[in-house]
């Protein structure tokens, strides 16, 4: 069907579902919506529909299902993996309405909120209790729960915390159909299958996210942070081994190396050691008694893994000074040129050195800087590559470089991406990690829940065909990946 | 150290041909759990019991990799020896038990409200489904979200979305000390009691209700439960108990008197602060008041339009002869969908068919 045709019929059923304020078709109104964080792509949307109630996402979702047009859904638009993405012929379904968080309760340790409500209103409102919603990615004041659930989102404190996976109890969803289904529930366990971790993560794929219920934890009564130097980035990674390996488990366990201190300091004035080449920020929190008798053991092993100097944040000042430059770290290193790309993988901590020295190899052969920041706790790595897109051609080469710190990622025995998503950023490399079997399962778990494939298509998931397709581009060892299918 | 891979994939290829069902087994240790498998139809056991061995295993990644059919000791010895465990506490139930039998049923200890579950401590598994596909899902990574998360869908499948092959588990460092200390409580407050107590930050790693009495376990260093324990202690007047590690093995292990009934026993899984159902029969109340086990006459139908009401459910966990499904009825709308999820796994039904439910 032409665009055109898609509009003209679906455009007057949506009048009669929405306020005409809910439905925008103009051209300059679906601007704003054209990318979510990744930028360097971009598409109008067919339309755009911002429902304010769940009935009316029912509704919309029987109309295009009735039409077969494909419905994308939007959070805050942050993502970075290009998730929220629109088609040309797509309706790009928006949930910035549903911005209530309907109810906490403190003794149970929940709150009940609407999709749209943001991850960091969630804490605000949950403050006066002392509780507190733990996942915190860097995008907390901006990014939605919704969001979250559908990026299966992380943050610095998913070693001790855990993922937005581990922090939800139940999902309300409504189907490709228009028909609302629980998934989950407030009790610790739900009959069937564990539908609520297959919903977390699915990038929108599977369903429209319309009521969440997440678990609140106690705020700690005290959080310290340590910075440690190092004069090799080396013996930073050992030292996050051996703090782990004494027992501890840090709240956060950030590393960043020279160029990232460099620009977080120019930015900042984080007060970090411009001659370091790695700094770890080790934070501990807990009660009281409990971060006293561990920061002095922490200490001892960062000293003792050869940290040129520890620092403890003297108070909450400092520690929040500390922080500040970590969590600038995307912004400052984006001074440093007029383009970065933020990669995502995540390795087995212990392969950390080799990965460093093949980014060090490969930023060399692409002659384009690379400033690292990583979730060293958990193995998650942000290497920043610096790259002028109004050079030609420097973004395409940009992106090879990605992909082949990605492909060493999963070569390490890890994955290409540990908390940003695959949206159509990383749907080739999807063709790396996963052989023809786990993909075609991939396709068979979509089908069992939106056949027609009308929820976010070309995310997420390779077809076999593009990976077939790439298969030139990817020969590993000599060997040409599924070589089962046939080509011409 | 034994690799099946290749013979158990043999097997269920052949029964994909052949249509055969298949019933999957490990120690065999919790044959009890879910719908006793028909009569009448024809099907084969197909066994992991010796598909086994710690595959890898580096402490200070805390990540353990196993063939399903390695016994839960194993690895708590192995986890033992480098001060690590499981931290959802995984009951046993004989010593034949599997790794891969404890993640197919999402079997957590007590443990399970304060560390999490099973399920939350997948972080990888690889397994043949019904087409005798061999599959790697997830990693040996913290961080993951490449493709669905099928991995973590195995945990409460109970076989019936594939076989388990192997499986990655975060681990954690095990606590320096454990103190557990009782108090005599009404169950209304107890349950309040230990809501109110877990939004705090306390080293709470454990909870019962039981004869009249709310017990609570610590686990953290030697100081800090010490403090925790007087401070919990003055406010609820607890007392500490002798012998804390022979209690919450009973109770995990459901060795406690309590459990050795020929009463029929429901699981019902509520809202931790749901309020006692009175439902006339002696209860165990573990996990803050989520997870309750009754002796009942009741109809199992009547607790489950209770539970329901509670946004909860109920198991017909032992000597259920009259229960038509083992597990709570799932709503038509959710149960159409675990139709169609299964057949993306097992497009024949071979795997543990009825097991979950008799028409999945």
């Amino acid at each position: 069907m032409q665009i055109d045709t898609i509009k003209q019929t679906i455009l007057p059923a949506l009048m009669q579902i929405l306020p005409a304020d809910a439905i925008l078709s103009e051209q300059e109104d679906l601007h704003p919506y054209e990318c979510d964080g990744l930028s360097a792509y971009r598409q109008t949307p067919l339309l755009v529909v911002l429902p304010s109630s769940i009935e009316q996402i029912q509704q919309i979702m029987k109309l295009c299902h009735q039409h077969q047009v494909a419905v994308i859904a939007r959070g805050a638009g942050t993502g970075l993996s290009g998730g929220a993405l629109p088609m040309a012929d797509s309706v790009l379904l928006s949930l910035a309405k549903f911005k209530q968080i309907l109810d906490i309760d403190p003794l149970a340790r929940t709150a009940n909120v609407q999709p749209g409500v943001r991850n960091l209103a969630i804490s605000e409102a949950a403050k006066p209790h002392g509780l507190y919603y733990a996942p915190d990615p860097s995008s907390q004041i901006a990014c939605t729960i919704g969001g979250n659930v559908a990026e299966n989102s992380g943050g610095v404190h998913c070693l001790k915390y855990g993922l937005t996976v581990h922090n939800i109890l139940k999902l309300d969803i409504v189907t490709v159909e228009g028909e609302r289904l629980t998934i989950g529930s407030e009790a610790l366990d739900s009959p069937g299958y564990d539908l609520l971790a297959l919903m977390t993560g699915s990038e929108g794929m599977l369903g429209i996210i319309v009521d969440i219920t997440v678990k609140l934890l106690p705020m700690p009564e005290q959080a310290k942070v340590i910075m440690a130097s190092f004069d090799d980035i080396y013996k930073a990674g050992n030292a996050v081994a051996n703090i782990i390996s004494a027992g501890i488990i840090p709240a956060g366990l950030e590393m960043m190396d020279k160029l990232a201190i460099k620009a977080a300091e120019d930015f900042i004035h984080a007060d970090y050691p411009l001659d370091a080449e790695a700094i770890l920020l080790c934070e501990l929190d807990g009660n009281t008694i409990e971060v006293d008798e561990l920061i002095p053991l922490a200490e001892k092993v960062l000293l003792e893994s050869g940290a040129s100097e520890t620092r403890l944040a003297k108070d909450d000042t400092e520690r929040a000074k500390f922080w500040q430059g970590r969590k600038s770290a995307f912004p400052a290193v984006g001074r440093m040129a007029p383009d970065y790309y933020c990669m995502d993988g995540t390795i087995p901590r212990r392969e950390l050195a080799n990965i460093l020295k093949r980014i060090a190899d490969l930023s060399k052969e692409y002659e384009l800087p690379v400033a690292n920041v990583f979730h060293a706790g958990d193995g998650n790595m942000h290497p920043l590559i610096l790259y002028d897109a109004n050079i030609e051609g420097e973004l395409e080469r940009t992106e090879e470089f990605g992909a082949k710190i990605l492909e060493a990622c999963v070569a390490a025995g890890g994955t290409i991406t540990g908390e940003h998503g695959v949206g159509i950023e990383k749907i080739d490399q999807m063709c790396v990690q996963f052989k023809t079997a786990e993909l075609s399962q991939f396709h068979a778990i979509k089908a069992a829940f939106d056949p027609a494939g009308l929820l976010n298509p070309g995310k997420a998931v390779p077809t076999l065909h593009r990976c077939a397709e790439l298969g030139a581009m990817h020969v590993h060892e000599g060997k040409l990946p599924h070589p089962e299918l046939p080509r011409f | 150290m034994n690799n099946l891979t290749n013979d158990l994939q043999a097997q269920i290829l052949a029964a994909y041909k052949n249509k055969t069902h298949c019933r999957i087994e490990g120690g065999n240790s919790k044959a009890f759990i879910g719908n006793a498998p028909p009569d009448s139809q024809a099907s084969i056991n197909i066994s992991t019991a010796e598909h086994t061995g710690i595959i890898s295993y580096d402490a200070s990644e805390l990540v353990i990799t196993a063939r399903s059919g390695t016994t839960l000791h194993e690895i708590k010895q192995a986890l033992a020896e480098n001060n690590q465990s499981l931290p959802f506490e995984p009951p046993s139930f004989a010593d034949s038990a599997t790794i891969g039998g404890t993640i197919a049923c999402n079997l957590s200890g007590p443990a399970r409200a304060y560390s999490g579950a099973a399920r939350d401590f997948v972080l990888g598994s690889r397994i043949i489904n019904g087409k005798g596909d061999d599959m790697q899902f997830g990693g040996q990574v913290m961080k993951n979200v490449a493709g669905y998360d099928a991995s973590r869908l195995m945990a409460g499948a109970y076989g019936t979305l594939g076989l388990i092959l192997e499986v990655s588990l975060k681990v954690l460092p095990l606590a320096q000390t454990e103190i557990t200390i009782k108090s005599q409580q009404h169950i209304n407050s107890a349950i309040k009691n230990i809501n109110a107590l877990s939004a705090q930050n306390w080293p709470i790693s454990a909870s019962v209700y039981l004869d009249g009495h709310l017990y609570i376990r610590l686990n953290s260093s030697e100081m800090n439960c010490l403090s925790a324990s007087q401070a919990i202690s003055q406010k609820i007047n607890a007392t500490e108990i002798a012998d804390s590690k022979a209690f919450w093995t009973s109770i995990t292990e459901q060795q406690h008197a309590f459990f050795d009934t020929s009463q029929s026993i429901a699981r019902l899984s509520l809202p931790a602060t749901a309020e006692d159902i009175e439902p006339g029969g002696e209860q165990l109340i573990e996990w803050g008041g989520a997870l309750r086990w009754l002796k009942t006459d009741l109809p199992i139908q009547q607790l489950r339009d209770t539970a329901r009401t509670l946004g909860g459910h109920v198991t017909a966990y032992k000597n259920y002869p009259q229960a038509t499904e083992y597990f709570q009825p799932l709503a038509p709308g959710m149960h159409s969908l675990h139709q169609r999820l299964n057949k993306a796994f097992d497009p024949a039904g071979i795997l543990n068919p009825g097991r979950l439910y008799k028409e999945l």
